[in-house]
């Protein structure tokens, strides 16, 4: 039986990639439960936000509390980044079947994957903590950096931050009701347009705010698009597309059976998450949370 | 103007490939051949039953690790192995595609997508099988030695003996897939495709048709997996991966769905692009998503939806139309 501390550790490790995770998948999430499109470009949206993050970083110095500013910028330019995607693009593939919107968004992972390599070139490229945070503390023997502490009252915040704006605000209400049924909502007069170029600006916004808020623990590597796509992917599936608190249980689940898959399994933690997938999809396609549709 | 007989014309043309006797000719043709047959086992999906796989790869990957394994860790003789490649393949198909026609639309691509990603994941970790992740490397070629005794044929390189045997097993699969798509079972698939509600209003086992459907592109998609791995002259695990299952996706939107030679076109084209491509620059895949996005808003019929709709077009008016019906594959896309 190994030590305390070191399980607890591992559970920690767990816990902060399931964080990350989940404000990643919550907009995947999002986007999917308003617009119906799965969208493959989500990851790549995550590697700009961190390169973006590590560019603005660069600009303003390394030293000091920048750090936070070129996040902040990084998200906001994703959104923007999203905002113009959406509405120059793919709005016009809505009425168009499955097929189309996969291969476009799928044609974005490819032409944004290279239009990295050709900015930040093909280096692994890592950004440090900001100093406020750079320090690291002891709980229950397990040594714990702040900024992964940080991380784990942020990302929920943030993520609970969307959930009250979605069910308890005017603007929520409208959002949900493009999600149920889009005509009716637009005979009732609302501008469902800009509602899906809004979400999916918003979805983008938590895609480049993760990939930021990632580089002080990642180093940025070409390829980490397509990687984060599937895990995020896998977690909104086992949390339940378009559910909120399925895809935070979704995140959790899969931090944690990829952290203790490694020590029981060591080979197979992957294949672990993946058997959990799809046992979900067989036993409840919509997801442990989800809503079956019709 | 008579109408040509293009299949031929175009075996004949892959039969004289060799005799240009170069080196790369042979090396693309091989490679459009194998990839062809990929594209145009997904298209029976895609096209004729109207289902969004996007984990074709699995069927692929599957097929190329039986057949290599069998070739190079039991010196199992070609023919046996690539066959039980493509059976495999077809079983995981049923095994997979039996959860899988349960759920429609994007559930069902994004329920292939998992199923392909847990493949992916048992090639990439299952070291003492599978290699892990250096893959399988040095997979044989087949005995050819008899080739070498042949009058016209012995002289030419193992690669184009290679390129002979691909060519003759992947003529015999597309005329296998014509059958089935002329069959009455494959009119059944595309009145699935055009109206799933209606079919089943008629009697019409709707799930059990798109399972057999599925079990034979994932045995074809097999047999090209197997084809491709003795090619590539070794098997890894990113046969697998989930980009390598939109190469086929894309190869058919590039060629046109709505046509039975469509996949085979677009992944020539697909594979002669990337030649070019890559000769003067290395962002291929930018290029690539580039020619995707043009194709999906511009020319959704693709390569050949759009040159039917061109001879369509330029067909002398005093031409009387045939009166039956145009043949239900060939009708553009899905209704």
């Amino acid at each position: 039986m190994p030590e305390f501390s070191f399980l607890f550790g591992q559970f920690l490790g767990g816990l902060t990639a399931a964080m990350f995770l989940f404000l990643i998948a919550s907009g995947l999430s999002l986007i999917f439960g308003v617009l119906r499109v799965l969208n493959f470009a989500h990851g790549s949206f995550y590697m700009i936000g961190a390169y973006l993050a590590w560019q603005f970083v660069r600009w303003i110095g390394p030293t000091g509390e920048g750090f936070w500013l070129a996040a902040l910028g990084s998200a906001l330019s994703i959104a923007l980044l999203g905002g113009i995607v959406e509405r120059v693009l793919l709005r016009h593939l809505y009425d168009r079947e499955e097929l189309y919107q996969l291969l476009f968004t799928y044609a974005l992972v490819l032409i944004l994957g290279d239009v990295a390599k050709v900015l930040w070139g093909t280096q692994q490229l890592s950004v440090s903590r900001p100093p406020s945070l750079a320090g690291s503390s002891q709980v229950f023997g397990a040594t714990i950096p702040h900024y992964n502490l940080f991380i784990m009252v942020l990302c929920p915040s943030i993520a609970l931050g969307f959930w009250y704006l979605l069910q308890r605000t005017a603007l929520g209400r409208i959002v949900r009701a493009a999600a149920l049924d889009r005509e009716t909502l637009g005979t009732l007069g609302a501008n469902v347009g800009w509602v899906y170029t809004g979400m999916f600006m918003a979805g983008s916004f938590l895609a480049g705010l993760g990939g930021a808020l990632v580089t002080p623990i990642k180093s940025i590597v070409p390829g980490m698009d397509v990687d984060v796509i599937v895990e995020a992917f896998i977690v909104v599936v086992i949390g339940g597309l378009g559910s909120f608190w399925g895809t935070f249980l979704g995140a959790l689940i899969y931090g944690q059976v990829l952290s203790f898959g490694i020590l029981v399994f060591p080979r197979f933690s992957i294949f672990a998450v993946s058997v959990l997938m799809a046992a979900v999809l067989i036993v409840r396609p919509w997801g442990l949370l989800g809503r079956p549709l019709k | 103007m008579k109408r040509v007989p293009w299949t031929v014309v175009v075996l004949i043309a892959g039969l004289v490939v060799p005799f240009l006797g170069s080196r790369f000719y042979t090396f693309v043709a091989t490679d459009i051949v194998i990839l062809a047959l990929f594209a145009m086992s997904l298209n029976l999906l895609l096209g004729y039953t109207g289902l969004v796989s996007f984990g074709h790869a699995a069927y692929f990957g599957i097929g190329a690790y039986t057949c290599g394994l069998l070739m190079k860790s039991v010196g199992a003789p070609f023919l046996p192995s690539l066959l039980a490649g493509g059976v495999m393949a077809a079983a995981f198909a049923l095994l997979f595609g039996f959860f899988c026609v349960r759920l429609t639309r994007i559930y069902f691509a994004m329920l292939t997508l998992a199923f392909a990603q847990i493949v992916w994941a048992i090639c990439f970790k299952w070291n003492d099988v599978t290699g892990g992740e250096q893959g399988l490397p040095s997979v044989p070629y087949p005995e050819m030695g008899w080739m070498g005794s042949l009058p016209v044929l012995g002289d030419f390189r193992a690669g184009d003996h290679f390129y002979l045997i691909v060519l003759v097993i992947v003529a015999l699969c597309f005329a296998a897939l014509r059958r089935i798509v002329d069959s009455p079972f494959g009119r059944v698939l595309t009145v699935i495709r055009d109206n799933a509600e209606r079919a089943q209003f008629i009697g019409v086992n709707v799930r059990g048709y798109q399972l057999a459907a599925f079990v034979v592109a994932g045995f074809f998609a097999g047999i090209s997996g197997a084809l491709f791995g003795i090619f590539n002259r070794g098997v890894f695990p990113d046969f697998c991966y989930w980009t390598k299952s939109a190469e086929p996706l894309i190869m058919t939107i590039l060629g046109g769905m709505g046509v039975f030679w469509g996949p085979a076109i677009g992944a020539a084209a697909f594979i002669v692009l990337n030649q070019q491509i890559t000769s003067y620059t290395q962002y291929w895949p930018f290029m690539m998503g580039t020619v995707l996005i043009v194709l999906l808003y511009a020319f959704p019929g693709g390569i050949a939806g759009t040159l039917k709709g061109v001879i369509e077009r330029l067909r002398p008016r005093f031409v009387a139309e045939p009166l039956i019906a145009p043949e239900m594959g060939n009708r553009d896309a899905r209704g």
